[in-house]
């Protein structure tokens, strides 16, 4: 019997990575081609949507090629993509209008302020589970109509198109202006601010509010459903799947139960909680989001605590003090003391984000003496995550019906011993690292397996999912309530540090 | 036997040449110094420069010794940079073979774990990293010293300890068996430590081919070894593509 796979594509913020995944959840190949990042102004990050749609065609026939394999043999497609990313194009030719506009753009800061000062996040909070930030979607498209000249109008025409890098990269693959489908899954729609939370159709009320005309938007689909088959690049192949990248990793962790959580440790850090097939409102500063849907079956939930400076901390540590050749080292240095020595970083580089949500907080290095040595900083360095992960956790346990009992971590700190020591002490719980790293790519494929039937039903998945590595709490509760304490005063001493 | 190599002559004469007087060069000093065409004498510095051997001062152009000179005699690679080097290929291995995998380095005397990654059985187990093996009684210890990672000497002095009836503990035994492994590229240690486990190994290596560690998998004879305690072909395979991928990572050209 010919073996089949399936094709996972994870459109990232750096870089596109197309991998291939066998039947036991086994990584097969991988082809990888990175993008260029355009910082046309302070503050605007772009990307061109045509380039990443013309690396996808360098790449999908590479990790083919690596494992010798044909499209024959590819069983269905998954996309993880990069979120919220706003991409505008013309329905009838497939060109982008202008760069496609990234997450960590903040050219809506201004326009995002005025929201949540003459509307409140209430509004906003009631719908789409969001208060408003720049991350997200519908702010961009109503910056883009206020600043690019008759477009708001060819939008009302049906001309121009509205996307998220998933749509964008699902269009082209069925057709583009050949009758391209022109979708988005949930978890992707659940990030513009313009998606009603419970009922996963766009919102009437934020599509007035944001002066968005529905013309222009994907029609909402499930995470996981036969969308239609690829007439580019991979023909007659199914695609099975579309889901933000946290989401995806969420389910490639396979968090299928309430309670279950995923943290993925990378420049910055996103925690999802798995909260059931109720939209959670937080009132401890977290984000509702999907989770996933599969098919017909209920929406299923999650919270979600972004951190935004975790590694990129250690690259700070690294690159500006220049006390570390690579990050990995900082473990090395970080082991040369016993403890902290009474110092505390935390690195509001640009305010902190959950649970705080403080744009007015910089950064601090509290508990300094002439005692303190390059280890300590190390170590405070790295207990800043520690400690940024608890604040999510317990603003998780406030607000989710189920406490945390494991916490499932991937991404790249996790090669870090003495960190993910210092997580499961903190937490007080497990914490486990699995044997496939990675897990956006890997849930992006379980998805679309799924829903061809590649493989039969969550169970199955779960039976591949494996621990690679596993951290038990052993620190003194005293200790820890004290450690606590002292980065919450910390936390304190950085708030309101910049003068509006 | 050859000659002398030329550029190796002539890079022993630019280190030199650094280590004098205010040791701050421009390439053109270097090469009217030493009567060197000025692309030969880049070449040279170039090459010096990607080994660590030789510093650019980014502004003002001019070559000076690097910091690895300073620490030739102890290990350049960094511990956790191995790990964090050689998690993907780890996990995979664990993956494709179903064993636990360690990765060790020499440490006084001894191998020391700094990677662990569990069986794929989803069995309570615990992280070995931080404990230390005998270097002579593993496959991760023997690899270590087959390849010249760690010396023989200190471990022949201080009487190898027999762990069971399978340890090697004379010098002959134990010389015999790292000729062996040198030539056969991986090594194996069946039953020399505990009863009933074996582990297998294959050495990691890094720029210009020295063994900075050893990667492998252990666990119980039976799933290790065929019934007359040989290890097991298809596994030996995949230890060894995993070293040669981590080495290849770390830079090793031609493994
Ligand atoms: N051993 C380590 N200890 C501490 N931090 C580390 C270690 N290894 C990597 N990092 C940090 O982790 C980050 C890289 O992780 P990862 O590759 O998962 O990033 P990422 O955000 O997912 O990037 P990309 O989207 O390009 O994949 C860097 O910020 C780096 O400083």
């Amino acid at each position: 019997m010919v073996e089949r796979y399936v094709l996972s594509i994870d459109q990232g913020t750096t870089s596109t990575r197309c991998i291939l995944f066998d039947h036991q959840g086994r990584l097969v190949s991988v082809a990888q081609r990175e993008h260029q990042q355009y910082f046309t102004q302070p503050g605007w990050v772009e990307h061109d949507a045509t380039e990443i749609w013309a690396n996808l065609g360098r790449i999908v026939p590479r990790a083919l090629e690596n494992a010798g394999v044909g499209p024959g043999q590819v069983a269905a497609i998954g996309i993880a993509n990069q979120r919220e990313t706003t991409v505008l194009w013309d329905r009838r030719t497939g060109v982008p209008i202008g760069n496609a506009i990234t997450w960590q753009d903040t050219r809506t800061d201004a326009l995002v302020d005025e929201l949540r000062r003459t509307t409140g996040d209430d509004f906003f909070l009631d719908r789409c589970g969001l208060s408003p930030t720049t991350y997200f979607s519908a702010p961009r498209i109503r910056w883009l109509f206020d600043h690019v000249d008759g477009l708001r109008e060819r939008a009302e025409r049906g001309e121009v198109l509205f996307g998220t890098v998933e749509s964008w990269l699902i269009w082209n693959l069925t057709g583009g202006p050949d009758g391209g489908l022109h979708i988005t899954d949930a978890t992707n729609a659940s990030r513009t601010m313009l998606m009603n939370i419970r009922t996963l159709s766009w919102d009437e009320e934020l599509l007035g509010y944001f002066g968005v005309p529905r013309a222009m938007l994907p029609e909402i689909r499930p995470s996981a459903e036969r969308y239609g088959v690829a007439r580019a690049l991979l023909p007659d192949v199914r695609i099975g799947a579309a889901l933000g990248d946290q989401q995806a990793a969420l389910f490639g962790q396979t968090c299928f139960a309430m309670g279950e959580a995923k943290c993925t440790y990378g420049t910055g850090s996103f925690l999802l909680m798995n909260t059931g097939t109720d939209p959670v409102r937080s009132r401890h500063g977290l984000l509702t989001t999907v989770g996933y849907k599969i098919g017909d079956e209920p929406t299923v939930y999650a919270l979600e605590g972004p951190i935004a400076v975790t590694g990129s901390l250690v690259q700070w540590f690294r690159d500006r003090l220049g006390l570390i050749h690579s990050a990995p080292e900082i473990e090395t240095l970080a082991r040369t003391v016993e403890d902290n020595g009474g110092c505390y970083i935390v690195p509001a580089f640009s305010g902190l984000f959950a649970p705080h949500w403080r744009s007015d907080a910089r950064g601090v290095v509290v508990g300094l003496t002439s005692y303190i040595t390059k280890g300590h900083l190390a170590r405070a360095v790295l207990e800043a995550t520690g400690w940024q992960t608890r604040e999510v956790i317990d603003a998780m346990n406030a607000d989710s019906p189920e406490p945390l009992k494991a916490l499932k971590v991937d991404g790249g700190m996790t090669a870090n011993n003495l960190l993910m020591q210092f997580v499961a002490d903190v937490l007080d719980v497990p914490v486990v690292r699995p044997m496939v790293s990675e897990t956006v790519s890997l849930g992006a494929a379980y998805a679309a397996g799924l829903a061809v039937g590649y493989w039969p039903d969550l169970e199955g998945l779960r039976r591949n999912w494996h621990r690679a590595g596993q951290w038990m709490p052993t620190m003194d509760p005293a200790r820890r309530e004290a450690e606590y304490e002292n980065w919450r005063r910390a936390v304190e001493r950085s708030l309101g540090w910049m003068r509006s | 036997m050859a000659g002398p190599v030329q550029s190796i002559e002539r890079a022993a004469a630019i280190l030199r040449l650094l280590a004098q007087g205010s040791g701050r060069l421009g390439l053109g000093e270097v090469s009217a110094a030493l009567g060197l065409a000025k692309g030969t004498a880049h070449g040279i510095l170039r090459t010096l420069q990607s080994v660590d051997f030789v510093e650019q001062d980014k502004e003002t152009g001019k070559y000076q010794l690097g910091a690895a000179l300073l620490h030739l005699g102890t290990s350049y690679l960094d511990i956790n940079e191995l790990r964090s080097r050689s998690i993907n290929w780890a996990d995979a291995l664990a993956a494709r073979s179903g064993e636990a995998v360690r990765l060790g380095v020499p440490l006084e005397g001894k191998v020391l774990i700094v990677h662990h990654v569990f069986r794929p059985d989803d069995t309570f187990q615990t992280l070995d990293v931080g404990s230390l093996l005998p270097l002579h009684a593993s496959a991760l210890g023997k690899v270590l010293l087959a390849f010249g990672a760690t010396p023989l000497e200190p471990v022949m002095e201080a009487e190898p300890e027999g762990y069971t009836r399978h340890t090697l503990t004379s010098h002959q035994q134990l010389g015999r068996a790292l000729g062996e492994i040198r030539e056969a590229g991986w090594a194996a240690a069946v039953q020399e430590m505990i009863m009933g486990e074996a582990d297998i190994a294959a050495p990691i290596r890094g720029q210009g081919g020295l063994v900075v560690g050893a990667i492998g998998v252990s666990g119980s004879v039976e799933r290790l070894c065929d019934s007359r305690g040989r290890p097991d072909p298809p596994l030996v395979g995949l230890v060894r593509d995993a070293a040669r991928a981590v080495s290849r990572d770390l830079g090793a050209a031609r493994w």
